[in-house]
């Protein structure tokens, strides 16, 4: 077990010092510059450029440039090219921003679809498994902003409620408990419309995952030694079939800065996600590739976890 | 044997399933009994419908796409094809046990063998736990597994084939059945293997005074375990009665088949025989008799018309009028 962890924590720093160099060189070696040192702009001098270029170690070979960056980001000094403020400050707030939707809208999909996926694979062309894969093909099919569309349509027409960003403006002064209800009023949206792409895609996949169980052997096995049906499906099946969610229930740590950009943009939400795409119209480097680099932190952590999940819940894998 | 000591009684039994290409008719009319204490062999090839007939006596049909389309089963005086899910449940692994063919897949990877076995008790019996312990732990005793009192703890991947086949019999035997159904045991197995599970069977049987139907598609262990025998060919049985009488005098060709193709010490050194051609796909069965393509005695009829049982003495049935035609005018 500790060796695992040992070897798995090495793994994953070689994986991390590859991503980083890879998703460096990316970034630089695209085209486009960043607006402060392209000659073409007309706003600047070339004397400022060049003192733009200096500052940012942008004359220096790209290896050294390598070395500030990363020394910085890990002294915590890294700052935007845009405004000069901190960049791990400026995730931090956008985090904040960005985890209410995020937990709201992981805990519907993951609630919605399991017992959505299971009565449709128990029900097998039943009216409860034709509708919900009726709606689940048109959930799928609709593009998300279309569909936000819509919702926020109906939503204001119907109930004169403003859902764009995180609060109404102006609300600052009222008392806490108004404020409170109107951020949950202003979460309630995204968060379902964040949710119904990944409710519909993931009740989809429990679905069939449930039936290819339920084929197998030791179901049957269940079956003849008389146990009782919900023995049957909830232990014997439903067991088996939930082993290869536990791998993903690892990977949605990634999603806690990845944030998502329609969603955020479309709502106005100051989130992760609409902060990373206007880092990157603006080609700030910094704010790229810390975020870049957060989240191969996360994603190698939800492996791990995954991995560990896995240990746990399938006897099979051993050590 | 009278009624009173027949327990499983089938007749005619049908079940078909829709697929894409046509009704595939799998059992199309397959008649046993099994008494008290007996032990009946099903032979035939493989894609006959062996397992088809013996998940039927338990219900264990998937319908749809399966569909009974006719016959009934009757234990101990209950007609159990009429029955519902729950009462079928009161027999499934209470009074009938059943030991599938691939033991590798038919224990739950994830539960310990002990969890397993215990809720086969359970599942019939309202008993304190440290019972069920015991119970367990004499029943894999009983199957002939070594160190049973650790062996609970383990999951199915820690043990060998033959060893998850005898947990599997376990389990059927967890709440004293009246009678076992065994659908091909050994198949999945060594041929050592084999030998152990089979003479376990034998062995049980006798201690534990129970029925069993022991399901293979090799003649050559019937005479080893069965005081009667069934072969089917095609989903519909061709040949029946006393393991003795059908070993000496075989009535049908597709059982003579069978015996000329199995390796004994007074055939060495011979090569063994065949027969020719394979099983029909089960939705594209010739009409008439369902052998006769394959069949050497064939003759006009036997492509128009569906063969009856012919009636040789001492409980022995074959489905071919053309060898007991032949038989009356003296001419095998
Ligand atoms: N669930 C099902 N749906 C459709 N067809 C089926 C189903 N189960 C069995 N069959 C068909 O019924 C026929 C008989 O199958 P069965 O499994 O009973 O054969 P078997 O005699 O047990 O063969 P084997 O020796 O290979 O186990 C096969 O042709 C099979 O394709
Ligand atoms: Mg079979």
């Amino acid at each position: 077990m500790i060796s695992f962890i040992g070897r798995s924590a090495v793994q994953k720093m070689i994986t991390l010092f590859f991503v980083s160099i890879v998703s460096f060189l990316i970034i630089h070696l695209a085209p486009g510059k960043p607006s402060q040192v392209d000659p073409m702009n007309p706003k600047f001098t070339p004397e400022m450029v060049e003192r733009f270029r200096s500052e940012f170690h942008l004359d220096k070979p790209l290896t050294i440039q390598y070395l500030y960056f990363y020394r910085d980001l890990f002294t915590g000094r890294t700052v935007s090219w845009k405004d000069n403020q901190s960049v791990l400050l400026k995730i931090w707030e956008r985090f904040l921003n960005s985890l209410p939707l995020f937990i709201v809208g992981t805990i519907l999909t993951w609630t919605l679809s399991f017992p959505v996926g299971i009565r449709s694979a128990l029900q097998r062309g039943g009216n409860f498994d034709r509708s919900s894969t009726f709606l689940a093909y048109l959930l799928i099919s609709i593009p998300g902003f279309f569909f936000a569309y819509v919702l926020i349509i109906f939503v204001v027409t119907q109930f004169q409620v403003p859902v764009i960003g995180m609060e109404t403006f102006g609300i600052g002064s009222t008392s806490p408990m108004t404020r409170f209800m109107d951020r949950i009023w202003h979460l309630l949206l995204p968060s379902v419309l964040g949710a119904t792409a990944g409710i519909a895609v993931l009740s989809r996949y429990v679905r069939s995952q449930m039936l290819e169980v339920e084929g197998q052997d030791y179901v049957r096995t269940a079956r003849a030694k008389g146990l009782p049906p919900d023995q049957v499906h909830y232990k014997h099946a439903l067991r088996n079939a939930l082993l290869p969610f536990v791998t993903m229930f690892g990977l949605i740590l990634p999603g806690l800065i990845g944030g998502s950009v329609i969603t955020e943009s479309i709502f106005s939400w100051p989130g992760m996600g609409r902060m990373a795409y206007e880092a990157i119209l603006a080609r700030d480097y910094p704010v790229i590739l810390t975020v870049n680099f957060i989240s191969a932190v996360l994603v190698l952590i939800g492996t791990f976890i995954s991995d560990l999940l896995y240990l746990v819940v399938d006897p099979r894998i051993r050590l | 044997m009278t009624d009173n000591d027949v327990l499983l009684s089938v007749s005619d039994l049908r079940i078909h399933f829709r697929s894409d290409n046509g009704l595939a008719k799998a059992v199309d009319g397959v008649s046993f009994d099994v008494g008290r204490r007996e032990t009946v062999c099903i032979v035939g090839e493989s894609g006959c419908g062996k397992t088809v007939t013996a998940l039927s006596i338990l219900g264990l049909i998937p319908i749809p796409p399966g569909i009974m389309a006719g016959g009934s089963i009757g234990f101990d005086g209950i007609d159990i094809s009429s029955l519902g899910e729950d009462d079928l449940r009161t027999i499934r692994g209470n009074r009938i046990g059943m030991v599938f063919q691939e033991p590798l897949t038919s224990l739950n990877p994830v539960f310990t063998i002990g969890d397993q076995i215990g809720e086969a008790i359970l599942a019939h019996e309202k008993v304190p736990q440290d019972e069920v312990h015991t119970r367990s732990v004499q029943l894999l005793k009983d199957v002939g597994i070594p160190s049973a009192e650790s062996r609970l703890q383990d999951y199915p991947h820690q043990l060998s084939g033959g060893q998850r086949q005898r947990v599997m019999i376990a389990m059927a035997l967890a709440c004293h059945p009246d009678m076992v159904i065994a659908d091909e045991p050994t198949t999945a197995l060594d041929v050592t293997v084999q030998a152990q599970i089979l003479n376990l069977f034998k062995e049980l049987q006798k201690k534990r005074d129970m029925a069993v139907l022991y399901i293979t598609h090799d003649l050559g262990v019937v005479a080893n375990v069965a005081e009667r025998v069934y072969i089917m060919y095609a989903g519909i049985g061709v040949e029946s009665g006393r393991t003795a009488g059908i070993f000496q005098t075989p009535r049908h060709p597709y059982t003579q088949g069978l015996l000329a193709s199995l390796p004994t010490r007074s055939k060495r050194g011979q090569r063994l025989s065949s027969i020719p051609g394979s099983v029909p796909n089960p939705a594209r069965k010739p009409p008439g008799c369902p052998f006769h393509p394959r069949c050497r005695y064939s003759v006009e009829t036997c492509r128009t018309r569906f063969p009856e049982l012919c009636d040789y003495g001492d409980g022995h049935l074959s489905r071919c009028p053309v060898l007991y035609e032949r038989r009356e005018t003296g001419g095998s």
